[in-house]
């Protein structure tokens, strides 16, 4: 039987998140209408002999989390758990400490799924890839192709091209290494355990010896990339299966909506009844658009492409949205163009407004190109990128937010451009890190 | 009577709108600017008006017959074929004005105001002298030349230009009346007749200046080009308000040609003129801009302080505002922001203007 761990994280990883990941987990964002998470939960399922499904993370328990679980559970009919860490213990720390849970009930093999993905989730072909290449007991590592300057920005696989093992492994190598790049979604036997512990005595060791213990190198803090991979490099164990499938990093806000582009293109194949189409009675729809049953549309507004509307959203008489993501409960008024941008929670946009955002697209001309680690600066300004409103912002009428990131709970009274909004909005505070 | 305006050139001020119309020819709240003097001149009873001009434009030429025609009086263009200043069109108009004893007024063709040629000729008969300026006040002296004058009889001192200090707050408001005897001190050259004629004429007590009341703009740009007009459209609310556009959907000062057609849910207004043949789309907002004949604003746009040039289409979504100022036969694509663009014509505008820059 198979089981898989998805690695969720916790409050001090996805800070580029914010202020979206101040209402709710980041893996619980939604994209392309539903949690980031459920887009894994989904392919798992898929899986005969999928047994278990088991988050690794560092959030406190919290009401979204148990929620999402509970209704994750009744829908996927599989057993899903998480596992809360007692601190921020890495991507291979996490699943060490939870190896017996991993274990119970022998798996022959699992997956490891980063959370901040999205991908088209290759399972079935990895198991297959995995039992042509090497022993009973190897690895898989998923991987893609990536523009050569890009991919020093992820971890970069060397590759035996008629073995497909992996010859070299580094992670953000400064100078080119290779242009196939880790995706963030493995497939272990539990043979990589021994791995992962025989790390765990040596830093251990390490520790006795140094005798510094300034209590953020603690031994049981292990990464699979640095300390796993590159170790396991040429040793006949860790194999790479290359995918031309979509695959992105979903690390900052303007990747949520390419990442919403993906899937929801993608549900044409998996979720038709997703996407919504154009009636006779409606609004216009261009391109791919989800919308949530819940939410009261005028017929005249033009939708897409490349839209998520929440639930209980409302849009009023002639309101463009394009490329951009409204979450539950906010309020588009009449005449108002919403392009590029997520409206938080319960925001409202008022009449005539345009919130505004830059897209950080990949280079569509680029097959292999990814979608920039945004620097939230460049030479003392604010990098031109998506327009975020967090929870609960109201935007009078008439008014643009350019390029703008607008904290929760706030009234705004004029218009902005290129600013971080965080407190009365008559003196915008700029920060230099978010 | 007789009156010289001094039209002058190119009308770069005004770019991109004087690169398609000789910039008396465009339209300033519905009607070109150059008709907005002659009629105040023929009211008052002028029937001979010289257009000095330093660029022949044919189009003014047939323009100027026709309207010959229909206000009954004669329209002569004295072309200085080389720039002769500010005095040297008067001295090229020489024959034409000074063929009787009369009065003539000489306007410069920026200028629009509430215009008192009958009260200019009056003043101008009661003190006798050569030359009647009128001033007008205003809240920035500094950036333009200063009259000095006696507040009773309103002999003028002296005049100061650009004053660093504030010695003055009435200005030069482009407007005169002279006697034909005063054309003897211009010679046919490159003349200033702020720097040459004026103080001279001002030292022998020939020069006296009388203050305009009301509203008074230059413009000669676009962005006092829509201050004008504002101003404009007050003076029509108090003078002759049932030209103005009310109702549900019309907010303060609008002026509207009968020719123009608007949508549904609009919210048009305050200070907003739309000319003939202009279709504005449904659920549309407008605000202190001038729309050109034949121009199309598409639905649930948003402007404020534009100029949208003849026979221009802005498109779905967009939002225009910072003096936008479109030339003729713009389009503007679908869900662009322009934000002080200035777009020659027959451009099309694919991508946002979010910084103030020119289009060409």
């Amino acid at each position: 039987m198979l089981k898989t761990v998805i690695l969720i994280g916790g409050p001090q990883k996805g800070t580029r998140f914010r202020p979206l990941s101040f209402e709710v987990p980041k893996p619980l964002f939604p994209v392309a209408g539903v949690p980031m998470l459920q887009h894994h939960i989904e392919a798992c399922a898929k899986i005969p002999n999928m047994k278990e499904i088991l988050l690794v993370g560092f959030y406190q328990p919290n009401e979204e989390l148990n929620r999402f679980l509970m209704c994750a559970q009744q829908d996927f009919k599989v057993s899903i758990r998480y596992l809360q860490e007692y601190a921020a213990l890495g991507t291979g720390g996490g699943i060490y400490h939870f190896r017996d849970q991993i274990l119970s009930g022998a798996p022959e093999a699992f997956f490891v799924l980063n959370a901040d993905v999205c991908s088209e989730f290759p399972l079935p072909e990895m198991l297959a890839f995995q039992k042509e290449h090497g022993d009973t007991h190897s690895f898989v590592i998923l991987g893609t192709t990536a523009n050569r300057k890009q991919s020093m920005n992820y971890g970069c696989i060397v590759e035996n091209q008629q073995t497909n093992e992996v010859l070299h492994y580094v992670e953000k190598p400064s100078t080119f290494v290779s242009d196939i790049i880790n995706c963030g979604i493995y497939l272990f036997t539990p043979d990589i355990f021994q791995h992962i512990g025989a790390v765990f005595q040596k830093n251990q060791q390490d520790m006795l010896l140094d005798e510094q213990s300034n209590g953020w190198h603690r031994a049981e803090v292990i990464r699979l990339e640095q300390d796993i991979f590159t170790a396991l490099a040429g040793q006949g164990k860790l194999y790479v299966y290359k995918t031309h499938r979509f695959w992105s990093q979903i690390k900052s806000a303007g990747s949520a909506i390419y990442a919403s582009r993906l899937y929801l293109n993608q549900y044409h194949q998996t979720h038709p009844e997703r996407l919504t189409s154009n009636k006779d009675v409606g609004p216009k729809i261009s391109g791919n658009v989800y919308i949530h049953p819940t939410a009261n549309i005028d017929p005249t507004a033009v939708l897409g492409p490349n839209v998520s509307i929440g639930m209980d959203v409302t849009i009023g008489a002639g309101v463009r949205v394009r490329e951009s993501i409204i979450l539950h409960g906010a309020t588009l008024q009449d005449h108002s163009c919403v392009l590029n941008s997520i409206v938080g929670w319960d925001s409202t946009v008022g009449k005539w407004s345009r919130v505004e955002g830059t897209p950080s697209d990949p280079n569509p001309n680029d097959p292999y190109a990814k979608i920039d680690s945004e620097t939230l600066f460049r030479d003392g300004k604010l990098t031109p990128s998506i327009t975020i409103l967090g929870c609960n912002v109201n935007i009078p009428s008439e008014v643009i937010i350019l390029n703008s990131i607008v904290l929760p709970h706030k009234d705004l009274n004029r218009s902005f451009k290129n600013q971080i909004i965080l407190r009365s909005p008559d003196r915008p505070l700029i920060l230099l890190r978010l | 009577m007789k009156a010289l305006i001094l039209v002058g050139g190119y009308g770069t001020r005004l770019r991109p709108l004087t690169l398609s119309a000789p910039k008396p020819l465009v339209e300033f709240c519905n009607k070109p600017i150059l008709l907005h003097q002659v009629e105040a001149l023929v009211k008052a009873g002028v029937s001979h008006v010289i257009l000095a001009v330093s660029y022949m434009s044919e189009l003014l030429e047939r323009e100027m017959r026709a309207q010959e025609e229909r206000l009954g009086i004669q329209i002569s263009l004295s072309h200085e074929k080389e720039p002769l200043g500010t005095a040297g069109p008067l001295a090229l108009a020489r024959e034409l004005l000074s063929d009787s004893e009369e009065p003539f007024f000489v306007l410069n063709s920026d200028v629009i105001c509430d215009f008192p040629f009958e009260d200019m000729l009056k003043f101008h008969k009661h003190h006798g002298k050569e030359g009647t300026i009128v001033v007008t006040k205003v809240e920035e002296p500094s950036k333009y030349g200063v009259v000095i004058y006696e507040a009773e009889t309103g002999s003028i001192h002296r005049f100061v230009e650009k004053p660093q200090v504030f010695v003055s707050n009435k200005i030069n408001a482009g407007m005169y009346i002279f006697t034909p005897s005063m054309l003897q001190r211009i010679q046919l050259r490159p003349t200033s007749i702020e720097k040459e004629i004026f103080p001279v004429m001002a030292e022998q007590g020939h020069l006296y200046a009388m203050e305009l009341q009301g509203f008074w703009m230059d413009i000669g740009q676009p962005k006092d080009f829509l201050t004008g007009m504002c101003m404009y459209l007050q003076s029509v609310r108090q003078q002759a308000p049932e030209r103005l556009r009310t109702g549900p959907g019309f907010h303060g000062n609008v002026l509207v040609d009968p020719t123009a057609v608007i949508g549904e849910n609009c919210s048009i207004g305050p200070n907003v003129t739309l000319g003939a043949g202009v279709v504005v789309e449904d659920g549309v907002r407008i605000k202190r801009c001038t729309v050109l004949k034949g121009a199309r604003v598409r639905s649930h746009s948003w402007l404020e302080s534009c100029i949208v040039g003849w026979c221009s289409s802005v498109g779905q979504w967009v939002r225009m505002e910072n003096v936008t100022v479109l030339g003729e036969d713009v389009i503007v694509n679908d869900e662009l922001y322009l934000n002080g663009a200035n777009v020659l014509p027959h451009k099309s505008i694919t991508e946002s203007v979010p910084e103030p820059r020119i289009i060409m």
